[in-house]
């Protein structure tokens, strides 16, 4: 909510600048976004008086004007066309500086001498109407400074307010605070019943009293819309963000501001019959103030006539019912209408007004008796007319309750840390408008005003005295605890470790949006049934990721695009996927490797990563983690046919590594090979504890073979068979040749092992070796086709 | 015994003309060996008479020690000047690079969210996660947000239906941690939340840290000394910090905290907004099944970006997902 500095101060008037009352009010909790001078900078402006005009003699659009104000008339070229005898417009005379030090000086407009400017709105600084110069009324005082008639030395305090606090939406509610927060009393405009002069009322139904518990209508007849209103309220409104439109909009407008109410004006010839209130039928239609024909539906809430909606209730009227210059009687709304049925409906139509805001976050309920009277005291003013009787009409049973909320001055002490004495905690609660109702033994019963909806229970009684005495007055101490520490498993890894061991290898760590695009996803994850957002922030990010791959592939095209040949990355988080109607989120790990496996270096040049260094990180992980995972062959859409391996733990898949398939890559604009993986991270981290074995005092025994074997066998089918073979006191199986050449025949490789025997309370003899080494070679021979190389 | 002498001038020359270790190693067999000359000379000795025999016999010692001394001299000057010329040969540019994986390095978002979990770590505080595709009850209701609450328009929240949704905060993970154990709780929930927004300084992804503690007795005052300890050691520096009221639905009495951010042009301190926090509503406490008459709570949150933006002077919110090498290589 935006207003003016000196309108708060003719409530009330602390002895304190503009940056201080700032401060304090956003200490207070009503959170100022900042604040900025009415009009620009400028000096040397004062009240002219157009005496005469005349054309200029070498120029159509000029003119040449007598202008009064100053020391004595002096000659004007002016080119508005707004310029007339008798008006009386801001004069920046000879030495005059305007906003953007603009200095006037004596001048010669196609050869008519020219001393001083007359100024438009914009000029000044004062808003970016362009319409031609600013018109100041009859009666403004010629020669007199304008910064000094119009008041011109205040600002506009922009003040962002939480939703509960629907109270300051108002002079009315900023006064109160800033009272409070000096100890001062705030000074309210006066304001007196008017009483009717005609009998003209308007008839009032309400229909919907749980949407609208009270409706306020009163008739002002034979008023003159022609009329402008005054500058003083020009000025306010201006001030307060809001365009004057015309006297019975500005004095509603007017109204709203400085008491909180928001209110409407009717054509009293555009309705028939009376007004009803009731909620829409559905498919009604109504041409709103801003030109727009919207539908209704049954939830909406809205003013009608005998015949059809004229307004939303709370949100906007309607065109055709709206007052216009023509206008000769008009009706006067004031009502209380309930937040929650007013929840959301402006935002329904594509809307949000000033009175849809403040009737969202809830009106004072008492105030339409109020607000209407002090409506129809300030059109008169202006406009004339015979004011009606006030017809109300009110549903007691619907109005909120009158609030009783009792507050112990043991949990006030307990809940902000410090025992405030009665008195201040008492002078707080009044000053804000709460009425003591009761003394208790232990606390106070407060009555909640009207005004502040937000105030339910004792902790928001709590909070009122609290950000008051400042929650910087409040003591600082250190939280006492009574919780046991909690136990961490030593064999789950915690998530820091994968990380540092990515980061030690080389990987950097990426952070990719969980949303992607379902056009990348459909490439790597076709068989997967993604979550699509019903409101995606853009097409490209609509679909959640059932794999991390989707980011992460999209990561390694932006940087070969910027030059950086050489990407590794990984990232953790959960990926997302629908399985069985259930949404199925997981934690995550993924990695892609593309481009040379070492930084390019003096010796080796830049060999390209492939399959096998990879997998060769991810094993040095599992070892870390202390999981046994085994890479089996595979198949999946997004990977390489030849180069994919399922990650198996338990018997169970926990992921895969693979090249990405070349028609994939192609498809994706990726430069070279590119792998990557993806695993369940939870099964993975939870490795074991380490138990203590007693190290073998005995020889390690060594044999080697080299065996020929068909290319299709896998060398976890041979490492199998070794393992099943070798006896219990085999410790491990290496391969440390493999060769693939035409002496071997087509579809055939040769595979050499190692294979390593210790015995833990002996040494074992040559026979027991001799005796396991042939048994698998034999059995290599029987299950596998193997034959021995010579 | 001329002949001595001259055999010696003969075998120093010898071991002097030697080219190399090899024909050293001759010298010492032709002079020195068993059957070598100066050797052969001692068994002359037996042709002298008794009284003679130690004198020659020290005499040819002496000869012996005299070429063996100069051999070795020889030797560990070949030795030295081989070894001399093997060091030469095998001197390397040590100032050429090192061969091998560089290293890579955490996203500063992991990086900043490791230093708030060491901290919270520290002072006893559990981490805990949850499901980021949330429910509308744990997301909003139980967090004293209803249906038609305002407050909800201040969370532009992602949708899947009506009832599903992309969390907005991570608060959700306090609630079904609350609902699933009993009081005393110190956590915190880290992780990734969702707004639908996107401009200069919005993400409709970023990181947040919830916490929360509850306790029988605890208060606002102590709250002011977690957060103010948080941000002093989180900055490094004994930043001044104010509370300032606010609202959040789920927290009574709300406040938001600013820390000293450099000065204003008069001098004044300039106030930076970096964390949300209160005592817990007793709303919350009730959905979750705790009497807010036997425990109090407190809970704050913060931005994970916002604070490593302002710790690493990064000005720009949008390069912590464009994932640019060239930005996430600086957090090494």
């Amino acid at each position: 909510m935006k207003f003016s500095e000196q309108w708060l101060r003719e409530w009330v008037n602390p002895a304190i600048d503009t940056q201080a009352l700032v401060d304090q009010i956003t200490m207070a909790g009503l959170e100022v976004d900042g604040f900025e001078p009415v009009a620009g900078r400028f000096s040397g402006v004062i009240i002219g008086e157009v005496k005469a005009v005349a054309p200029h003699p070498d120029a159509d659009k000029l003119r040449v004007c007598q202008v009064a104000g100053g020391e004595e008339v002096v000659q004007v070229v002016c080119g508005a066309p707004n310029v007339r005898e008798g008006l009386k417009v801001p004069f920046a005379v000879v030495g005059a500086v305007l906003p953007g030090d603009f200095k006037i000086k004596k001048a010669k407009l196609r050869g008519q001498p020219s001393f001083g400017m007359l100024c438009s709105e914009s000029e000044l600084g004062l808003s970016e109407s362009h319409d031609g110069l600013m018109e100041l009324p009859a009666d403004a005082p010629t020669g007199q400074s304008l910064r000094d008639y119009l008041m011109l030395d205040d600002v506009t305090i922009d003040v962002d307010l939480t939703p509960n606090r629907s109270d300051c939406f108002s002079i009315r509610g900023i006064a109160r605070e800033v009272g409070v927060l000096n100890s001062m009393l705030v000074e309210a405009p006066e304001i007196t019943p008017v009483a009717a002069t005609t009998g003209e009322r308007v008839d009032v139904t309400v229909r919907a009293p749980e949407g609208c518990p009270r409706y306020l209508a009163r008739v002002l007849s034979n008023v003159d819309l022609s009329v402008s209103t005054p500058l003083w309220m020009q000025e306010k409104l201006r001030r307060s963000g809001i365009r004057s439109i015309d006297p019975a909009v500005d004095v509603t407008n007017y109204v709203m501001l400085e008491q909180g109410q928001p209110m409407h004006a009717f054509d009293q010839a555009e309705i028939k019959g009376g007004i009803v209130v009731r909620m829409a039928d559905a498919g009604e239609k109504l041409v709103l103030l801003d030109g727009q024909e919207v539908t209704l539906d049954e939830g909406t809430l809205v003013i009608a006539d005998h015949e059809k909606p004229i307004a939303i209730a709370g949100v906007m009227g309607g065109e055709h019912s709206g007052v216009s210059e023509t206008t000769r009687n008009l009706i006067l709304e004031a009502a209380y209408f309930d937040a929650i049925t007013l929840a959301g409906k402006a935002r329904q139509f594509g809307l949000h007004t000033d009175a849809s805001h403040r009737f969202e976050r809830g009106v004072d309920y008492k105030l339409a008796w109020d607000a209407m009277e002090r409506a129809t005291a300030l059109l008169m003013d202006i406009v004339g007319g015979e004011p009606g009787e006030i017809v109300e009409v009110v549903n007691d049973a619907e109005m909120p309750d009158e609030r009783l909320i009792d507050l112990r001055e043991q949990r006030l002490a307990d809940v902000l840390g410090l025992e405030i004495d009665r008195t201040t905690v008492e002078e707080i609660l009044t000053r804000l408008g709460l009425h003591i109702e009761k003394l208790l033994k232990d606390g106070w019963r407060v009555l909640v005003p009207s005004f502040r909806p937000d105030l339910t229970i004792e902790e928001d009684l709590i909070e009122e005295v609290g950000r008051i005495f400042g929650y910087n007055n409040l003591p600082v101490t250190e939280p006492v605890g009574s919780l046991g520490l909690k136990a961490v498993p030593e064999a789950t890894r915690p998530l820091s470790a994968v990380q540092n061991f990515f980061v030690s290898r080389g990987y950097q760590e990426a952070i990719t949006y969980s949303f992607v695009d379902p056009k990348i996803q459909a490439l790597v994850a076709p068989d997967e049934d993604g979550i699509e957002l019903a409101n995606p922030i853009s097409a490209d990010l609509s679909v959640m990721r059932t794999t991390l791959w989707s980011g992460l592939l999209k990561t390694v095209a932006y940087n070969q695009n910027r030059q950086q040949p050489r990407v590794r990355l990984f990232e953790t988080g959960l990926r997302f996927v629908r399985r069985d109607g259930e949404i199925d989120q997981r934690p995550m790990l993924s990695g892609v490797v593309a481009g040379p496996q070492d930084p390019e270096n003096w010796l080796n040049g830049r060999r390209e990563a492939d399959f096998f260094d990879v997998k060769g990180e991810l094993e040095s992980l599992f070892q870390v983690l202390g999981v046994n995972v085994e890479f089996c062959r595979g198949s999946h859409p997004a990977l390489h046919p030849g180069q994919t391996a399922e990650l198996m733990l338990d018997g169970q898949s926990v992921g895969w590594l693979g090249a990405l398939h070349p028609q994939v890559q192609k498809k994706l604009e990726l430069n070279g090979t590119i792998l990557m993986f993806e695993l369940f991270l939870n099964p993975v981290v939870t490795g074991y504890v380490p138990n203590f074995k007693v190290i073998s005092k005995f020889p390690e025994v060594r044999r080697d073979l080299a065996i020929i074997i068909g290319d299709d066998t896998a060398f976890a089918d041979v490492e199998r068979v070794v393992r099943k073979t070798a006896g219990e006191y085999l410790t491990a199986v290496r391969a440390f040749d493999v060769y693939e050449g035409e002496s071997l025949g087509e579809g055939n490789r040769s595979l050499a092992l190692s294979l390593f025997w210790q015995h833990p309370e002996r040494t074992l003899n040559e026979e027991e070796v001799h005796g396991l080494f042939d048994g698998v070679i034999g059995a290599l021979k029987d299950e596998l086709g193997a034959t021995l190389r010579s | 015994m001329e002949n001595l002498e001259q055999l010696v001038q003969d075998g120093l020359a010898a071991v002097e003309k030697a080219a190399g270790l090899q024909e050293l190693d001759q010298v010492r067999v032709d002079y020195l060996g068993k059957k070598g000359v100066l050797t052969q000379q001692l068994k002359s000795l037996g042709k002298l008479s008794a009284e003679e025999r130690p004198a020659a016999g020290q005499k040819i010692n002496e000869a012996k020690v005299q070429v063996q001394d100069a051999l070795n001299a020889r030797r560990e000057a070949m030795e030295q000047a081989a070894l001399d010329s093997k060091l030469a040969s095998e001197s390397i540019d040590v100032t050429l690079p090192g061969r091998g994986q560089d290293l890579g390095g955490l996203h500063p978002v992991t990086r900043t969210l490791q230093r708030i979990e060491q901290f919270f770590a520290r002072a006893g505080y559990s981490v805990e996660q949850g499901p980021e595709i949330e429910d509308d009850y744990h997301n909003f209701e139980a967090l004293n947000i209803p249906g038609h609450h305002p407050a909800r328009a201040m969370h532009d929240t992602f949708y899947f239906n009506p009832g599903t949704l992309l969390r907005t905060h991570t608060s959700p993970v306090q609630i079904r941690t609350m609902e699933a154990s009993k009081p005393p709780f110190r956590m915190i929930c880290p992780g990734r939340v969702y707004r639908c927004d996107s401009d200069m300084t919005h993400t409709p992804m970023f990181h947040q840290v919830e916490g929360l503690l509850v306790e029988k007795n605890v208060s606002f005052a102590d709250l002011k000394s977690t957060v103010e300890e948080f941000l002093r050691v989180f900055f490094e520096r004994d930043l001044a910090v104010r509370f300032r009221p606010s609202y959040f639905p789920f927290t009574e009495p709300s406040a938001e905290v600013d820390i000293e951010w450099g000065r204003e042009e008069d001098g004044s301190i300039k106030w930076l907004e970096v964390m949300g926090c209160g005592m817990v509503h007793p709303k919350v406490f009730e959905y979750c099944g705790i009497d807010p008459e036997e425990y109090r709570g407190f809970a704050f949150g913060l931005g994970v970006e916002r604070l490593a933006m302002l710790r690493y002077g990064v000005n720009d919110l949008r390069m912590f997902f464009e994932n640019d090498l060239r930005f996430l290589r600086q957090f090494r």
